[in-house]
């Protein structure tokens, strides 16, 4: 009994350790004045000057649409790329994963310098395009680390099969292979969009001038003085989270009741 | 599946070659060449980036960076072994609802987290008004070490719990029982049963605590106040402060190869070679 309430209050200290800080960036977003250490009444002043700040806007815009064309990218050019390494040979097969495994276990700030003086090194210029191949070199190899386990679970006659039977290559490939791996493309998918909506330091030396995601643009105020607006939008992502969370959760019950 | 689909890696081939193998080389071909030259097309090769950097500063910024990710990683290790414990002991579906709870703060963006440390911790913060209400002295942790490793055990404590806990779910149920029917002690069962099985998701966990610990650079600028520096600050302001790409160099290359042995000091602890399914070697 008392190791169940032991374990029980640890589980609550433990949460309020990692919710702290958010449960700040909430209340503080709702704040009167500036302070964010201490509370002087209630107001919806940050949001309504969110509204109007075209900087943190942009910032958004970018982290999002970054995100999402990384993710797009390197998961349709990682499940392709999985199914081409799966057929390797074994020497090959061997250099290209390790090869994919340098940017997981590379720090970031080492890939972000590499890539800065790749960049520099072609002459390219910073902006949004660098931005862009920084992150769909960092998001592909997950999705590839995800998608090869089920490829090597898979039953290899699935695909022989189909073919026997008249599919050509391609469609074997879209018709079974793909529908057979598709819960490891979704993890894979999930993984690159998380790295990519997070990432700091490899756009930070990638952006360039003009071009900044929220990272970036938080990192720059915490040297300048913050905002509370920051904490207006703080709080509008963890509610569209929370709500997608609660949705995901919903249909995921539903469909097991249906199954 | 058809041999010529294996043609489906090569233009993944070509974009690696690209974009991880020449940038690497790059570092390394730049952490050989002689800054004074100014010219890196006629440059010539030196070792003296690498010497520059056993001048008691840098070694020591090293040791400091080693230092507080080893305390980091420790402290990770401490709380969230327990942790993944009362976890894995709960019932299944009340499990799965707590680890998506336990990985929904990283979907917020880590500098906003860390910063929101700050207004709790700063000198006019919540931690000081609640002790001031309660009469209590105010506490200085902002901008000390324990600030830093604070927020590198909030960052990366999913890290370290999520492989613990996997290791601890496989973990079969009638082995425990086994050794208490053969009179095996609560901290016996610990030591000889629990422990050995579990260790895979502990080394995995230490590795991927420890990797971004030792190299993070935003975290001791945001918490540290930049005046206490770590390698990973060390090599920012060498490409974007002084602008010594050289130098900088040379400390990424031995910023990799700690991290490199370090992976494989580790390995060597799991003899089974189960940790890290995410590990090549």
């Amino acid at each position: 009994m008392v190791n169940k309430w032991l374990s029980r209050c640890y589980l609550a200290i433990m949460f309020l350790f990692l919710y702290a800080p958010i449960a700040v960036l909430i209340v503080f977003s709702f704040n009167e004045s500036k302070s964010s250490g201490k509370w002087t009444g209630f107001s919806l002043h940050w949001y309504e000057e969110l509204l109007q700040d075209s900087q943190m806007q942009t910032a958004l815009f970018y982290t999002i649409i970054v995100a999402t064309l990384a993710t797009a990218i390197s998961t349709v050019v990682g499940t392709f790329t999985s199914i081409g390494i799966f057929k390797l040979t074994k020497k090959t097969k061997a250099f290209v994963l390790n090869v994919n495994y340098l940017p997981v276990i590379s720090p970031d700030i080492v890939l972000a310098v590499a890539l800065m003086m790749l960049f520099k090194t072609l002459k390219m210029k910073f902006g949004f395009t660098t931005m862009l191949l920084a992150h769909i070199m960092f998001c592909i190899p997950y999705v590839v680390l995800s998608v090869l386990p089920r490829l090597y679970a898979m039953n290899p006659n699935l695909a022989e099969a189909a073919m026997d039977l008249g599919a050509t290559p391609m469609q074997a490939i879209r018709k079974v292979v793909i529908p057979e791996i598709l819960p490891g493309i979704m993890a894979g998918a999930l993984m690159a969009f998380t790295m990519s909506i997070d990432d700091f330091v490899i756009s930070y030396f990638t952006a360039g001038n003009g071009v900044t995601n929220l990272s970036i643009e938080v990192y720059s105020m915490a040297k300048r003085g913050i905002r509370p607006t920051v904490n207006a939008l703080a709080t509008i992502m963890v509610s569209f989270i929370l709500v997608s969370v609660l949705i995901s959760n919903n249909l995921s019950i539903k469909k097991k009741r249906e199954v | 599946m058809h041999e010529s689909t294996k043609r489906l890696s090569y233009p993944y081939i070509v974009w690696i070659s690209i974009i991880i193998i020449i940038p690497m080389l790059l570092i390394f071909l730049y952490s050989l060449i002689d800054p004074s030259d100014g010219n890196p097309m006629a440059f010539r090769l030196t070792i003296d980036n690498y010497v520059k950097f056993f001048s008691p500063i840098y070694i020591s910024t090293l040791a400091r960076s080693l230092w507080i990710a080893v305390w980091s990683t420790l402290a990770c290790l401490l709380l969230g072994y327990p942790l993944a414990w009362v976890i894995a002991q709960c019932h299944p579906k009340k499990q799965s609802s707590l680890l998506l709870l336990f990985i929904m703060p990283m979907w917020i963006n880590m500098l906003l987290r860390t910063y929101a440390w700050i207004s709790i911790l700063g000198k006019n913060g919540i931690l000081n008004n609640i002790l001031e209400f309660f009469h209590l002295a105010p506490v200085d942790i902002m901008y000390t070490d324990f600030a830093i490793i604070l927020g590198m055990v909030y960052n990366f404590l999913p890290f370290m719990v999520l492989p613990i806990h996997t290791a601890i779910a496989k973990v079969d149920k009638n082995l425990i029982d086994a050794a208490r029917d053969l009179g095996a002690n609560n901290r016996q069962v610990f030591s000889k049963v629990v422990f050995p099985l579990t260790l895979p998701g502990i080394i995995t966990g230490v590795i991927m605590v420890f990797l971004p610990a030792v190299s993070t650079f935003v975290i001791p600028q945001l918490l540290g106040g930049g005046q206490f520096m770590m390698i990973g600050n060390l090599i920012e302001k060498q490409f974007l402060l002084t602008g010594n790409w050289y130098f900088g160099s040379a400390l990424s290359m031995i910023l990799m190869i700690f991290i490199l042995l370090s992976i494989w000091l580790m390995k060597r602890f799991d003899s089974d070679g189960q940790a890290g399914g995410a590990l090549p070697w």
